[in-house]
């Protein structure tokens, strides 16, 4: 399937986008000139190898975990009978949306000893809950929050998979659960692998989760370091950024093609009878979405409740929720214009990937890719220091552009993962026989293989999304003056101790985002049918 | 059952996407390209928006001045103005302590502060910033695990063992390493390691934070932690009906030091506009904001705490210059006493 050339121009495109992916890294190698002797035996010292251990062992566990759960929910959401299908297919992406610190301190207070749920079984006579920090905590929490990068992938290879595979492998006499792993699964796997890097990768660059649980990573010690030894952070910001780049080429060399099903514009979706199976799916979804969204939610709605009935705590600088409409709109316009810049900009490089043989492949993958691995902080200061010593750049300085790049720079690997997927599950046949009818290759494009690509982009947009909703670090230093969006109201409020306002701006964030990936990825999936 | 359509659903969806799409990033453009006039305070703000941004409206107000701030965490901002350097666009630098003011004092990218500003509040020996307000360290409590007079008057009594398995304490945060500087100026490195070591071995429990840690001895998680007043005064407020309280060390005790929030002019800024703010947020009615509604230790004008905030007789910040270059010692002492930060 991979051997044929790829034409120039689709060599060019990918070569321009992967240097806009490339800033971050070349910052960090800018940064990193100077270092000396010293600093490289400190590099190579423990202190450096302890944590980057725990790391890989932390991101490794939290990824294969996300990943079972993820496909597992998306193939009972997607295939299955279950009841109330549609809310649950609105409810199992929206973990992924809560910042990590506020995940982190909602779920302490939910689970932690003295908490909502020791409080809810002390009548049981439950008490004395286990602590929650250090490994169990930090892979309780991500795991929880993670399992969407797999989730939305998954779903949206399922909502194009053809489903004559399932019909025959039933009608052969296979009971659900065989089908499923040797029918389904094998199909799934590209979607599931590309989630679970993601998941991967998010937890080799996330801070607020492991620094609230006490667990020591490569990224807390960057952040530790950065004000006392600023080149020893610049150089572990560069082990972490190798470390990912390795991963991400080991990735993609190990996983070699399997037969992929052409992805089809469904008829009828297939739905198979849970039958006794029933009441275990139906755990399987409350447990999950319950862990990571219905119990943050309670706790989110508990703080904002306070501040309701109690007018000192409540709202305390703000005039109470039209304070919020600002940042909400702010909100939804970045992250929707920052899915559909980063799908339209990683294409090119999914085509070239995922179709053609090319020497740049392998390097174009890895450098979209990894810059998800890095702390948003470094990408921060990626961008400023890009804006101000490129002279055309300097009047982009604090200008939303800038911060729109900064987003599709640090999440388009989400995008361009389900890009992948989705050009590799198109039927190259279907453009050969509208070349012989005479189409030209945009308007191949267009009218044949981007309309059956749609879910997976519109999944991979989705997840960016997501992840724009309530990117911090960026948000944070690179926006324009008095730029709000509601993670930095979530952020401000928390950091001053303001609960019952993190708890509101909190629960308007997953609102708006349920209603975005609804109409924005959920419906856009079901069009197909 | 329609298969001969279903092309023209998605086509009509891509292009209902990038009409969107187009519509937005026009509103963003249209929002980005707001001018800069030159009566504009530009401030980089490491304190939240709630505990300041009225006393900012009141000041653009009465001086007729534009105000733009950026509102982060003070170490990423002060790694933000490093990157920016001569560049940056900032007046007014507030750090929610005086380490990332000495960080950018090293980097000479600060102005020295006139003699009349200073001297309005407790300012460094280099004239690098001013005090704006203070937060004091103590020991916050669960009234219903620890009777009033079992309270420790000193730190050093944490480290026995009727305290054993009690106490939390955030090791990774800023304040408390703060306060271990201040400790091991006064007293030394070697009794400052004894302590921490104590400490750790008394099985004091760590956290990621003052918050973590006032919210666990709310909920009976651990009986009492090392944190700033304000954050237990802060929570006292969103729910009143919170166990928790705080308590003080003995006047002059190690654990009794305050932690000062602080402000700076940056070289790159306009020095004239950047002082009258600063001696704005030192005026009577700022410190009375800062006294009253964000519960902290006014520092200038003679105002007092409020009413329930028990005041030490003297405030001392120790050896102000200290708690910039002395970070990295301290880092090193808290390794050693077995803590993985």
């Amino acid at each position: 399937m991979l051997a044929r050339r790829a034409p120039i121009s689709l060599v060019a495109a990918s070569v321009v986008t992967a240097m806009v992916f490339a800033i971050p890294f070349g910052y960090l190698v800018v940064r990193n000139l100077s270092a000396d002797a010293a600093l490289l035996s400190a590099v190579a010292s423990r202190q450096t190898l302890d944590p980057l251990i725990r790391t890989l062992w932390l991101a490794i566990s939290v990824s294969l975990t996300a990943t079972l759960i993820g496909t597992l929910l998306a193939w009972i959401t997607m295939r299955t009978d279950l009841p109330g299908r549609t809310f649950w297919r609105i409810a199992c992406p929206l973990p992924l949306v809560l910042p990590s610190f506020v995940a982190g301190a909602a779920m302490l207070a939910a689970y932690a000893p003295g908490g909502l749920l020791e409080q809810l079984l002390s009548p049981f006579g439950v008490s004395g809950l286990p602590r929650i920090d250090g490994y169990p905590g930090a892979f309780m929490v991500l795991t929880s929050i993670t399992y969407p990068y797999v989730y939305l992938p998954v779903a949206a290879r399922l909502a194009s998979l053809p489903p004559s595979l399932e019909e025959a492998a039933r009608l052969l006499g296979h009971r659900p659960i065989p089908t499923f792993r040797r029918v389904v699964w094998p199909q799934l796997l590209p979607a599931s692998r590309a989630g679970g890097l993601l998941t991967f990768l998010y937890v080799v660059s996330d801070f607020g989760v492991v620094q609230l649980m006490g667990f020591q990573t490569l990224t807390t010690r960057i952040f530790t370091t950065r004000l006392v030894d600023t080149s020893l952070s610049f150089a572990l910001g560069l082990v972490l950024a190798i470390v990912a780049l390795v991963i991400v080429m080991s990735e993609r060399l190990a996983s070699r093609d399997v037969a992929i099903a052409a992805g089809e514009p469904a008829r009828r979706p297939v739905v198979i009878p849970l039958g006794r199976w029933r009441p275990a799916a139906l755990l399987a979804l409350i447990g999950s979405v319950g862990i990571g969204l219905i119990a943050p939610v309670i706790v989110l709605s508990w703080w904002a409740y306070r501040g309701l009935v109690n007018e000192a705590a409540g709202f305390a600088s703000t005039e109470g929720m039209t304070a919020l409409i600002e940042p909400t709109w702010n909100t939804v316009s970045v992250s929707v214009a920052a899915a559909v810049v980063s799908v339209a900009l990683v294409l090119p490089v999914a085509f070239l990937t995922a179709r053609y043989r090319s020497p740049f492949a392998g390097p174009l993958n890895a450098v979209v890719v990894a810059g998800f691995a890095l702390p948003g902080l470094v990408i921060a200061l990626s961008m400023v220091f890009m804006a101000l010593r490129v002279p055309a750049l300097s009047a982009l300085y604090q200008t939303l552009p800038l911060l729109l790049l900064a987003y599709v720079i640090h999440f388009g690997a989400q995008a361009y993962r389900s890009a992948q997927v989705g050009v590799g599950a198109v039927d190259e046949r279907l453009g050969e026989a509208a070349r012989t009818l005479g189409a030209g290759r945009l308007r191949r494009l267009w009218r044949v293989e981007l309309p059956l690509m749609l879910p997976p982009l519109a999944a991979g947009g989705g997840l960016v999304m997501l992840s724009t909703m309530k990117e911090l670090p960026a948000t944070l230093l690179a926006a324009p003056l008095g730029f709000d969006t509601l993670a930095t109201r979530i952020w401000t409020a928390n950091e001053g101790g303001f609960l019952a306002d993190a708890g509101m701006a909190s629960l308007v964030l997953i609102a708006v985002s349920a209603l975005l990936t609804w109409l924005l990825v959920i419906r856009r999936a079901d069009h197909l049918r | 059952m329609r298969p001969k359509f279903h092309m023209q659903y998605p086509l009509r969806t891509i292009i209902h996407t990038a009409s969107m799409f187009t519509v937005l990033t026009a509103a963003a453009l249209f929002i980005a390209c707001g001018e800069r006039d030159d009566e504009t305070l530009t401030i980089y703000s490491g304190r939240s928006e709630d505990l300041i941004a009225p006393l900012l409206d009141r000041f653009a107000e009465e001086t007729d001045t534009k105000v733009q701030v950026r509102y982060a965490d003070s170490v990423e901002l002060a790694l933000l103005i490093r990157e920016e350097g001569e560049q940056s666009p900032t007046d007014v630098f507030i750090s929610q302590s005086p380490g990332p003011i000495a960080f950018l004092a090293e980097l000479r990218l600060l102005r020295a502060l006139s003699e009349d500003v200073l001297d309005l509040a407790p300012h460094s020996d280099g004239r690098q910033w001013v005090a704006i307000t203070g937060r004091q360290r103590v020991l916050v409590y669960n009234r219903d695990q620890i009777a009033a007079d079992d309270l420790p008057a000193s730190i050093f009594e944490l480290t026995e063992p009727q305290w054993e398995g009690r106490i939390g304490f955030a090791p990774s945060n800023g304040s408390f390493q703060d306060f271990v500087t201040l400790f091991r100026m006064d007293h030394g490195d070697d009794m400052a390691l004894d302590w921490l070591q104590g400490l750790v071995a008394n099985g004091a429990q760590t956290y990621g934070n003052n918050n973590a840690i006032v919210q666990a001895v709310a909920r009976s998680e651990i009986d009492a932690g090392l944190v700033n007043h304000y954050y237990n005064e802060r929570l006292k407020v969103e729910n009143p009906n919170t166990p928790s309280a705080n308590h003080r060390f003995a006047d002059g005790d190690p654990g009794a030091v305050m932690i000062a929030t602080a402000a700076s002019a940056l070289s790159s800024g306009d020095q004239e506009l950047a002082e009258q703010f600063i001696r704005f947020l030192l005026e009577a009615e700022s410190q009375r904001y800062f006294a009253e509604e964000t519960l902290e230790y006014p520092l200038a004008a003679g105002v007092k705490p409020a009413a329930g905030i028990e005041a030490p007789a003297t405030i001392d910040f120790g050896t102000f210059d200290a708690l910039g270059g002395g970070l990295e010692r301290t880092l090193e002492l808290i390794r050693e006493a077995g803590l993985d930060i």
